[in-house]
């Protein structure tokens, strides 16, 4: 249909990564009392940005492989 | 619950996705085969995803985490007994039948192998059914948006009056879904499933990760919950009364895991429309195998959660007086809604608020940023229900009502259009029945029986109408109806212990007594589908079947089996099914 999926989940995985990493990176360690002390945003940002990464590498050798 | 700027942008990007993908898809979305059917291109994994997906509403997550509260771990068997059997059997044996006939629903697969009355019962009841689903996803999705106090901040600001919350949720909700159904039909509606499910994964895994840290893992879990028995799938359930569900193993594996999980999955067209999108034959019959891995390891993401906040609720005792602002421990206390009194339980004990569990873990846990990711998932996932019950009605109006029988022969562009425009009646009419729900419960609650006695004797009619070529169109017609009635007069006989007679059931009168509703409704799932397997066969024996030649590709006997084509040995659909099987009963094993 024109529309590779593995694109957009990438992208928004990326975006919502980096969104979670920049507030762990900003907020104060006290924020993170909640979370037993982890800044879970920082760390999670981190494995979303890398989902998204693998989602369009995914969609890139697939592209790939069909042009050949 | 306040929500930070980083959170409300977290929401916002997420919209903007869903939006983005239906508007990209409106290009190509040019016929009807594209509108409904997705062009019949869409990849295995993206079809198995998206089958998920589509039964994957918000009442399911919030449902299975206050179930997982409140009954613990046997709440699984709803996955793995109510599920993954029936998702191997359609893949393998029934996926053939609606993929290789020529039929572009469920229903208009019974108007090919039978006739005209039985395909109108199915697609009526079927559509009625999508809406007042559809309308209930909208309804219980604005109702959270008010308990938590979500819409209150942009309310403020924008100056309208808190009381409009209920209107404000919605109506953004509908449109939301509208836009994105509306522009990229069916394909739209997938492919934001699937976006959706893995939302929902990174919403939902930090939950259960911090909790289970908090704990100390799951040994300490184990020791913290109030009954041993929550943490094993099968204990207690030689005997009604040894488990807190009610139910004993023959009820939950006959009336749960064949006759109402069979009835659900190998019939619904709101799951089957997803697999009949692939594009070949081969990715139909893995759509539901694909769907059948993550579907077992859901209990992990949504029933874990429950286990965790009943291990942080210590119990309060029958004359504890709880006041109003105070709650017992993660999950809060149940209230009346209008006076704000605390809900007891007969001996005195406050009930709990188990649908409560997943947002008043996030508020526990959550700091801002993963907030709003959680809470994108719970939107998300209520959308995700919305949308397919939505696309199965608009799919079921123009194919099976309005071409048929209405207006047929009209070009493709003309039912191109009506499918649009019954995206637009549908969802009006949810909001229509989401303001019902809002106004009568009861009528609800009566119209959720109703649909249950139609779908009870479903599946008796499909595994006769495929497996057995003597089927007739009168017996399955008669025995759907005469399934409905045993349906409804077992369970206007019958009672759930500490019940009065009305909607719970005994509105004839009380001949016998069920430990709980659940035993009930296995039970009545049982009587209906003795019914109409008994009733088809019978009236079949007594009327003209169908020619064979007219049956071919639509009975098992006369149909010649799909070729294995050139995959690996693992990827058929046979060994594929094996496999889950094998991994299923592992499950139960180490759980049980």
């Amino acid at each position: 249909m024109g529309l590779d999926i593995r694109k957009p989940i990438g992208w928004l995985f990326i975006c919502l990564g980096f969104l979670l990493l920049g507030t762990g990176l900003l907020m104060p360690p006290a924020s993170y009392q909640k979370s037993l002390g982890i800044n879970v945003d920082f760390g999670w940002g981190i494995i979303l940005i890398l989902g998204g990464i693998f989602s369009l590498t995914l969609s890139y050798l697939a592209a790939k492989k069909l042009k050949k | 619950m306040h929500l930070a700027p980083i959170d409300w942008i977290v929401l916002a990007v997420y919209f903007s996705f869903v939006l983005g993908i239906g508007y990209f898809l409106k290009r190509s979305t040019r016929t009807g085969n594209d509108f409904f059917m997705a062009g019949r291109a869409i990849p295995a994994w993206v079809a198995g995803l998206a089958f998920l997906s589509a039964n994957l509403g918000a009442q399911e997550v919030i449902g299975m985490a206050a179930s997982g509260a409140k009954y613990g771990l046997a709440t699984s068997h709803f996955y793995w007994i109510g599920a993954v059997p029936a998702m191997i059997f359609v893949g393998v044996f029934m996926m053939p039948f609606y993929y290789g006939s020529r039929a572009r629903s469920v229903p208009e697969y019974l108007k090919l192998r039978f006739d005209s009355k039985t395909h109108v019962f199915n697609a009526v009841s079927f559509g009625v059914m999508t809406i007042f689903s559809s309308g209930i996803s909208l309804y219980a999705m604005a109702k959270l948006l008010i308990a938590l106090h979500i819409c209150d901040g942009p309310m403020d600001v924008l100056r309208i009056p808190h009381s409009w919350a209920f209107h404000v949720s919605v109506f953004i909700s509908a449109l939301v879904v509208l836009a994105y159904v509306f522009f990229g039909g069916l394909t739209s509606a997938i492919y934001n499933e699937v976006l959706q499910f893995f939302l929902i994964l990174a919403g939902l895994i930090p939950l259960v990760w911090l909790g289970l840290k908090n704990l100390g893992g799951w040994k300490s879990l184990k020791a913290h919950l109030p009954n041993p028995a929550m943490a094993h799938a099968w204990m207690g359930l030689s005997h009604a009364h040894t488990n807190p569900m009610g139910v004993d193993w023959f009820s939950l594996t006959a009336g749960l895991g064949f006759v109402l999980s069979f009835g659900y999955w190998c019939t619904d067209f709101l799951v089957i429309q997803r697999a009949m999108a692939a594009d070949s034959m081969n990715s139909a019959r893995k759509t539901p195998l694909i769907a059948a891995i993550p579907k077992m390891l859901f209990p992990f993401i949504v029933i874990l959660p429950g286990l965790i906040a009943i291990a942080l609720t210590p119990p309060v005792s029958p004359n504890a007086s709880v006041p109003i602002s105070q709650s017992a421990g993660v999950i809060p206390i149940k209230r009346d809604e209008a006076t704000g009194r605390v809900i007891r339980k007969l001996d005195g004990t406050p009930e709990l608020d188990y649908n409560m569990v997943i947002p008043a873990l996030f508020k526990r846990y959550y700091p801002e940023g993963l907030l709003g990711l959680g809470l994108t998932a719970l939107l998300a996932s209520f959308m995700s229900g919305m949308a397919g019950n939505v696309t199965a009605f608009n799919t079921i109006w123009t194919y099976d009502l309005y071409e048929h029988y209405i207006h047929p022969g009209a070009p493709d562009k003309h039912y191109l259009w009506m499918g649009r425009g019954a995206t637009v009646g549908g969802i009006l009419l949810s909001i229509f029945t989401a303001y019902l729900a809002a106004r009568f419960n009861n009528i609800m609650d009566i119209l959720q029986l109703v649909f249950a006695f139609v779908n009870a004797p479903l599946f008796a009619t499909f595994l006769l109408g495929m497996f057995w070529k003597k089927t007739t169109g009168h017996g399955a017609f008669w025995g759907l109806l005469m399934g409905t009635l045993a349906a409804t007069l077992h369970q206007g006989l019958t009672l759930p212990q500490g019940s009065l007679p009305g909607l719970s059931g005994g509105w004839i009168m009380s001949l016998e007594t069920y430990p709980s509703l659940m035993a009930q409704n296995f039970w009545t799932a049982i009587y209906a589908f003795g019914a109409c397997f008994g009733t088809t066969i019978l009236i079949s024996l007594a009327t003209k079947p169908k020619p064979e030649a007219e049956l071919s590709g639509l009975v098992y006997s006369l149909t010649v089996a799909p070729p294995a084509g050139e995959q690996p040995f693992f990827q058929r659909p046979a060994v594929l099914g094996v496999i889950v099987l094998i991994l299923v009963i592992f499950l139960n094993f180490v759980f049980r």
